[in-house]
């Protein structure tokens, strides 16, 4: 699916440290660098509080990142002044669909103008009719239909909201998308539908996604590479289908051994592998491109290991 | 389990349901007020305090243009009339006390009567009472208006910017709620005559301040929303942020409290009044009327029973009303 492989964006030792100097203070982030390729789809998976939706809010300048560059299209994002011009342009070129369904629509607005708020700000409509016309346009392409627009946010279900949601989003015609845990929220059946409208999209669009969940199997189905991120840092970082075949990082290699498979006979063989931590995380270890396009958190030695085992 | 053994696999038809036909909602687009007007309507002892209301302020509007009697003229022939409705001979609204036809005896004309009486000076206690419940509404008023304006605009900017700001302001809040209203009254006393004007400063001091603090902890709460965040990434500005996302999600809270602030308000006016530090003495308002009535009271209890049925029905038509309002916003405590 990567057509060509220039970043869009690029993250640079990126560290994000809430509430710096007071006694409960969380490093979200350390020192966390990575790229995403144009037109691709990068997957960010870990546990609950291992930073991936703070990644996500600091590529998107929800957060103000602590230390660290975060380039789009060369651009560093990171300084941008909030209500500068530039800023309000990256804001159209990066759009963010989130976890909640229910939380993430202003209950008190008609879904006409939960979509149209893009086209307001960037003033992408220049007459009621055209709005209109534009959010019929968006809602068909979401699967929805324009008799929906003059409706509610609470009369809709989970999988029609977050459809309402990526339609806000696609309304500023953006370049990236940040989806984060976009399906955690609905159940089996929507889950597909909404992941198949977000590929189907990406492709008629070019877009560029960075979807985060922390459910491996699904992020295997819509990512052409993987990232696995653990207490703030990025462990493991392939292609989807070398994470899931060749992990490295024991990390990785422990969450993947809790996916539980639908065939009684191996279910019953599987063996989780437990993970420690200590061992593998801290002290002198960095990301590494262990083997081509294949990077692991280790030390030197972990690393002329890796290459020796394959 | 048996049954099914005789429905035969071919008794079943795939359905076929069109994609659109699957997202249709049937139910018609309620509005999210529409809706609390709905479950307003179905609590009676709201609704019947809201018209109360209607009723008790639309009488004080009109007595801007028109009242029975003239409600500061003085005549010291007419003191003490006890009420009395037309020649209609209604216990107690027939002019007598004691057996004794008052009207008769300080030879008031005929066809003069006073439907609540009147009070030492011969002043007509329907008119005082009437202008002094316009009194209360315009307190109302005003309290409203600080309330909206200046509790609401704190406790957001305070909610939105968290940080030093948000602590700079709450101890400001603090050091404003420790000073009871009624030292400030007294304090303003220094520096103005008693009347409205002071009232209005003590007001405008102490009433916003529950107001600013509840708006604050619902900002909070917002602020941190999907859907505020999804407006922030879309580039929208704070303030429109608050205008079209913080307000229309806290009003419910700016109704409810407001109408739990200004029965206070009119409360606060009242007694100030009552205790001699409010309104001065011509002008009427609940307050003076029942201080005036209060001294009458073992022999002409009217003047104090009909003012006090006033405030007491404000209040508590206010309060009935506020919680209708409450019940019916926020649904939870509805069921
Ligand atoms: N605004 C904040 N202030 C303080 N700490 C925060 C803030 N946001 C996140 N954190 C902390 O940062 C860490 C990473 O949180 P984050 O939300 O990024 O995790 P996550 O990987 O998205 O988890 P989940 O799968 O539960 O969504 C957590 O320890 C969290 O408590
Ligand atoms: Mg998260």
């Amino acid at each position: 699916m990567i057509t060509d492989k220039t970043p869009l964006v690029q993250v640079r030792h990126l560290v994000q440290t809430f509430n710096a100097g007071k006694k409960d203070e969380v490093r979200a982030l350390q020192d966390v660098s990575f790229d995403i390729y144009k037109g691709e789809t990068l997957g960010l998976v870990g546990e609950s509080g291992s930073g991936k939706t703070t990644t996500g809010r600091a590529l998107i300048r929800l957060y103000q990142p602590t230390s660290g560059e975060v380039l789009f299209a060369g651009q560093d994002i990171a300084k941008l002044k909030n209500g500068s011009a530039q800023m309000l342009a990256f804001r159209r070129q990066t759009q963010m669909i989130f976890q909640d369904p229910y939380a993430s629509l202003n209950p008190r607005m008609k879904v006409k103008d939960i979509i149209a708020e893009g086209l307001d700000i960037h003033h992408l409509v220049h007459s009621p009719q055209e709005r209109d016309a534009r959010v019929a346009e968006l809602l068909a392409e979401v699967g929805l239909n324009e008799d929906h627009a003059s409706r509610y946010p609470h009369e809709f279900s989970g999988g029609q909201r977050q459809r309402i949601g990526i339609a806000r989003a696609l309304a500023v015609e953006p370049q990236f998308i940040i989806a984060d845990e976009p399906i955690s929220a609905l159940d089996v059946s929507i889950q597909a539908q909404v992941v198949n409208l977000l590929k189907d999209i990406q492709d008629k669009k070019g877009l560029t996604y960075l979807f985060i969940a922390h459910d491996l199997s699904m992020v295997k189905y819509i990512s052409d590479r993987i990232a696995v991120m653990h207490n703030g840092r990025l462990v493991e970082l392939a292609s989807a289908a070398e994470v899931y075949h060749h992990p490295l990082h024991p990390y990785t290699k422990s969450l993947l051994s809790a996916i539980p498979e639908p065939d009684p006979d191996s279910e019953r063989q599987r063996v989780p592998i437990a993970y420690d931590a200590r061992q593998a995380e801290g002290g002198q270890r960095q990301l590494v491109e262990v083997l081509p396009a294949h990077y692991v958190y280790a030390t030197a030695a972990e690393v002329a290991a890796y290459r020796q085992s394959n | 389990m048996a049954a099914s053994k005789h429905i035969a696999p071919d008794a079943f038809k795939l359905a076929h349901v069109a994609a659109t036909e699957k997202e249709y909602i049937a139910a018609p687009a309620l509005t999210f007020s529409q809706d609390a007007m709905r479950r307003l309507k179905q609590n009676k002892a709201a609704v019947i305090s809201f018209w109360l209301l209607v009723i008790i302020f639309a009488a004080a509007l009109l007595s801007l243009v028109i009242t029975p009697h003239d409600p500061n003229a003085q005549n010291l022939n007419y003191t003490y009339l006890p009420p009395k409705w037309g020649d209609l001979n209604i216990p107690f609204f027939n002019g007598h006390e004691n057996g004794i036809d008052m009207y008769a005896r300080n030879q008031v004309p005929k066809g003069t009567y006073f439907l609540l009486g009147t009070d030492y000076l011969g002043r007509d206690l329907l008119s005082r009472i009437l202008v002094g419940t316009r009194i209360s509404l315009f307190i109302a008023v005003i309290a409203t208006l600080f309330d909206l304006v200046v509790g609401v605009g704190y406790g957001i900017i305070s909610g939105w910017n968290g940080g030093w700001i948000d602590t700079l302001m709450q101890r400001v809040i603090e050091i404003i709620s420790s000073v009871p209203n009624l030292v400030v009254v007294i304090l303003m006393l220094l520096v103005f005559k008693p009347g409205l004007k002071s009232i209005i400063v003590a007001i405008a001091v102490t009433s916003w301040i529950t107001m600013a603090r509840l708006i604050r902890a619902q900002t909070l709460k917002l602020k941190d929303q999907e859907f505020v965040l999804a407006a922030k990434t879309l580039g929208e500005s704070s303030f429109q942020i608050a205008l079209k996302h913080l307000v229309p999600n806290l009003s419910s809270t700016i109704i409810i409290q407001t109408m739990f602030t200004i029965p206070t308000a009119i409360f606060f006016e009242a007694f100030l009044s009552y205790i001699g530090i409010g309104l001065p003495a011509p002008t009427a308002s609940l307050g003076t009327l029942l201080n005036d009535g209060q001294k009458a009271l073992q022999t002409q209890p009217y003047l104090l029973i009909y003012p006090a049925i006033v405030i007491v029905v404000l209040m508590l038509a206010f309060n009935l009303l506020a919680d209708g309002l409450r019940d019916a916003f926020d649904p939870r405590s509805a069921h």
